[in-house]
C-alpha cells in the first residue's frame, strides 16, 4: 500500500516517492504496450506481404504440395507437413526422454552424481543451433546412413501400414534425422522444467505415500506427476515451440524438398527452413509474398499451439480445484 | 628528392578526403571472393572503397531496382525487354564454370564420363541407379556400383541452378517441359543444400551423391569432378582453358543487351556449362561524378584483373568483349542532361 508508507514519511519524500510511483507505472505500462505494438506489427507487415500470395492461390495454398518458382505456383503443404512431422519426431523422443531424466535426478539419482549430470543436461541447451547443424551433418547423418535407417528399412520396414514410413534408399537426411536432431535439441528445455517442478513436490507428500506402502513408480504416477501436471506439461509446449521454429540444424539435414513422401526417410522441408534457404534469393513478387506467406503459417501454427496450451492449462487447474 | 616525397604525401593527404569515395553493390554469390579480391587491390591503389554484399543474384536485381545500391549483380542475365522497362544496362564482368561433383568410392576426379541426357536423367529421376545401363554404356572401364543415385540441389536460388538447370533443359526436352530453367526450380526429388558449400558437404558425405558445384569451389575442396561431353561430343575436363573455348566461341555482338548464356558451345574443347556473371547499372545517372567512379573500377577490374581473377578460377572477359562493353556504356549511360558519362579510353 502505497498510501500508508507515504504517511510514515516526511511529507516531502511522499511527494517524490508518489512521482517516481507513478513513473515507474508509466514505464511498465509503456513496455507492456511495445509489446502489443511490436506483435500487432509482425501480424500487420506478415498479412500485408502475405496478402498477394493468399488472393493468387487462396486456401489452395495450405493445401496444395507444388511449389515451384518457375511456373510460380506455390503451396505450403509441404512444408507444414514437415514442420508437424519433425515436431512430432521430436516430442516423441524428447518428452519420454526428458521425463525419465527428470525423474532419475530428482527422484533416485545418487547425490554425488546429481550435480554434474544436471549440469551436462544442462549445457545441451547452451550449444548454438547451427552447432547441432554441423553436427547432424557430418557426424550424425552418415551414422543414421549406415546403420539406423537400414536396420529401420530392415525390420520395420516390413510391417504393413507401419512399414510405409520406413522406406527408400537410406541417405541419412530427412524428416527423420531432422526429427532426431530437433529431439537432442529441445530435451534440455524440457528437462529443466521437469526437474524444477519435480523438485517443488512437497517432501511430505511423497513421504506419506511411501509411508502408505507405495513403490517408487507408484509414488511418481501417483503423486508427483499429479501434482506437478500444469508445470510438465508447459515444458512440454515450450520445447514443442522451440521445435516449430527451430531453423539452423534442420536446414543442414532435412535435405530441403518440397515434397510430402510417406516415408520418414526422405527429404523434406519446414517452414523456417525454406524461409532460411529461399528468402535471399527469391525473385519475383509472388515468390516472396508466398514464402512471407509461410511466415504467416507458421506464426498462426505457434499461436494455435500457445492457445492450446493455455486452455489445457485452465481445464486442468480447473479440475485440480474442482 | 625530400621534398618531392613531401609534395606528394600532401597530394595524398589532401586528394584523400576527397576520393573517401564508398561504392556499394550487392547480388550474386558465385563472383563474391573475385570482388572482394579486387575491391581490396582497387582500395590499395585508389584509396576508393567498393562495399560488395553477396546475398544472391535475386537480391540484388531487388536492390539495384529500389535503388538501395550503386550496382547490382547477377549470374542470370536479364532478358532485354526487362532491362528497358526498369531502365537498366547490364554487362558481362568475368566468366566462369560449374562443374559436377561425385562421391563413389573408388572413382577418381575426372574419372566418371557423363552426358547432359544422364545428367537430366539423374536429376529427373529417370535413372535411379549408378549401374544404370545409360551410365555403364559411357564408362566401359568402371565398375559402377549397385546403388542408389541420391541427386544434390542448391535449396537457395541460385545463379548457378539458372545455369545448370538452362544447360539441361538446352540437352533435354523432358526436363525442360517438367522442370524448365530458373534460379530455383522444383526438382522432383533429392536433397537441397544451402550455396555450394552446402551442396559439397551434402555430396561429400553422402554415398552415392552427385551435385554441381562453380569450379573455383570444387578446385579448393579437391572434389570429385566429372568429364562431360560437350557439344562437339568429346569428353572434356573442367578448367580454364575448357571455360576458355567455350568463352571464344560467345558470339557477344549478336546478343542485344549482352543476354547471352555460354552452355552448350561448339567447339572440341569447350566445357558444356560455362556461365558470365553480370553487372547491373541503372541507365540514368543522377551523379556523373560518382557514375564515373563506378565504371573507372570495372574498367580497371577489365584491365588490370586478370591475374587475381585466374588465380581464383574465374575466366576473364576477352579485349573484344570489354571493348564492345565500355562502347555500350558509352551510348548507354547518362547524366541528368542526357550527356554521355563515360568516354572511351578512361573518364
Amino acid at each position: 500500500m502505497p498510501a500508508d508508507i507515504a504517511i510514515s514519511r516526511p511529507r516531502e519524500a511522499g511527494r517524490r516517492g508518489r512521482l517516481a510511483d507513478q513513473a515507474f507505472r508509466a514505464l511498465t505500462l509503456l513496455f507492456a504496450v511495445l509489446i502489443l505494438l511490436i506483435v500487432g506489427g509482425i501480424i500487420v507487415v506478415l498479412a500485408v506481404g502475405a496478402a498477394p500470395a493468399l488472393r493468387q492461390f487462396g486456401w489452395g495454398f495450405i493445401g496444395t504440395e507444388t511449389w515451384n518458382p518457375v511456373t510460380n505456383r506455390f503451396g505450403a503443404l509441404a512444408a507444414i507437413y514437415g514442420t508437424l512431422a519433425t515436431s512430432a519426431i521430436a516430442m516423441l523422443i524428447g518428452i519420454p526422454l526428458a521425463f525419465g531424466i527428470a525423474m532419475f535426478l530428482t527422484e533416485l539419482c545418487p547425490r554425488w552424481l546429481r550435480r554434474p549430470l544436471a549440469v551436462m543436461v544442462d549445457l545441451l541447451a547452451a550449444i548454438p543451433s547451427i552447432i547441432y547443424g554441423i553436427w547432424g551433418l557430418f557426424v550424425f547423418a552418415p551414422f543414421v546412413q549406415r546403420y539406423i535407417e537400414p536396420a529401420l528399412i530392415g525390420s520395420l520396414g516390413h510391417v504393413p501400414l507401419l512399414g510405409a514410413l520406413f522406406q527408400g534408399p537410406p541417405l541419412g537426411i530427412g524428416v527423420l534425422t531432422a526429427g532426431f536432431i530437433l529431439a537432442i535439441m529441445v530435451l534440455p528445455f524440457i528437462c529443466a522444467i521437469m526437474r524444477e517442478v519435480f523438485e517443488t513436490v512437497p517432501a511430505v507428500l511423497k513421504e506419506s505415500a511411501y509411508a502408505l506402502g507405495t513403490t517408487t513408480t507408484e509414488t511418481v504416477w501417483q503423486v508427483v506427476l499429479p501434482y506437478t501436471r500444469i508445470g510438465v506439461v508447459g515444458g512440454i509446449l515450450l520445447g514443442l515451440g522451440r521445435a516449430l521454429g527451430e531453423t539452423m540444424a534442420v536446414t543442414f539435414v532435412i535435405g530441403n524438398s518440397h515434397h510430402i513422401h510417406a516415408s520418414l526417410l526422405q527429404p523434406g522441408t519446414t517452414i523456417s527452413a525454406a524461409l532460411a534457404n529461399e528468402f535471399n534469393e527469391a525473385s519475383g513478387d509472388l515468390y516472396l509474398s508466398s514464402l512471407i506467406a509461410l511466415g504467416l503459417i507458421l506464426f498462426v501454427i505457434t499461436f494455435i499451439v500457445l492457445a492450446t496450451a493455455k486452455l489445457l492449462l485452465i481445464r486442468l487447474e480447473q479440475r485440480a480445484g474442482g | 628528392m625530400r621534398g618531392r616525397l613531401l609534395a606528394a604525401l600532401v597530394a595524398v593527404g589532401l586528394s584523400t578526403p576527397a576520393q573517401a569515395v564508398t561504392i556499394t553493390g550487392a547480388g550474386a554469390t558465385f563472383p563474391y571472393p573475385l570482388y572482394a579480391k579486387w575491391a581490396e587491390a582497387y582500395h590499395a591503389i585508389t584509396g576508393i572503397g567498393i562495399n560488395y554484399q553477396s546475398i544472391g543474384s535475386g537480391g540484388g536485381i531487388r536492390q539495384i531496382n529500389t535503388g538501395t545500391v550503386d550496382f547490382g549483380a547477377s549470374d542470370m542475365p536479364l532478358k532485354p525487354g526487362i532491362l528497358r522497362k526498369d531502365g537498366l544496362v547490364q554487362w558481362p564482368q568475368v566468366m566462369g564454370g560449374i562443374v559436377v561433383v561425385v562421391n563413389l568410392r573408388g572413382i577418381a576426379p575426372g574419372q566418371l564420363r557423363l552426358d547432359g541426357a544422364t545428367l537430366a536423367g539423374m536429376y529427373l529421376g529417370r535413372l535411379k541407379q549408378w549401374d544404370d545401363p545409360a551410365i555403364k554404356k559411357l564408362n566401359p572401364g568402371i565398375v559402377l556400383p549397385d546403388l542408389a543415385i541420391a541427386t544434390v540441389h542448391r535449396a537457395d536460388g541460385s545463379g548457378t541452378t539458372f545455369t545448370f538447370t538452362h544447360y539441361l533443359s538446352e540437352v533435354d526436352p523432358e526436363f525442360r517441359a517438367k522442370i524448365g530453367e530458373s534460379t530455383a526450380v522444383a526438382f522432383p526429388g533429392g536433397l537441397g543444400g544451402k550455396g555450394n558449400e552446402g551442396v559439397a558437404a551434402l555430396v561429400a558425405r553422402t554415398d552415392g551423391a552427385i551435385g554441381y558445384v562453380e569450379y573455383a569451389f570444387a578446385l579448393q575442396n579437391r572434389m570429385t569432378y566429372t568429364l562431360l561431353r560437350n557439344a562437339a561430343g568429346r569428353f572434356v575436363s573442367p578448367g580454364a582453358d575448357t571455360f576458355q573455348a567455350a568463352a571464344a566461341h560467345a558470339d557477344w555482338t549478336e546478343a542485344p543487351g549482352f543476354y547471352l548464356l555460354l552452355t552448350n558451345e561448339p567447339g572440341r574443347d569447350s566445357w558444356p556449362i560455362t556461365s558470365a556473371t553480370f553487372i547491373l547499372l541503372h541507365r540514368h545517372q543522377p551523379d556523373p561524378e560518382k557514375t564515373r567512379e563506378i565504371l573507372s573500377f570495372f574498367d580497371w577490374a577489365y584491365h588490370h584483373g586478370d591475374a587475381i581473377a585466374e588465380r581464383l578460377g574465374y575466366v576473364p572477359m576477352p579485349p573484344e568483349v570489354t571493348g564492345l562493353v565500355e562502347e555500350m556504356w558509352q551510348q548507354k549511360i547518362v547524366g541528368p542532361e542526357g550527356r554521355p558519362v563515360w568516354h572511351r579510353g578512361g573518364p
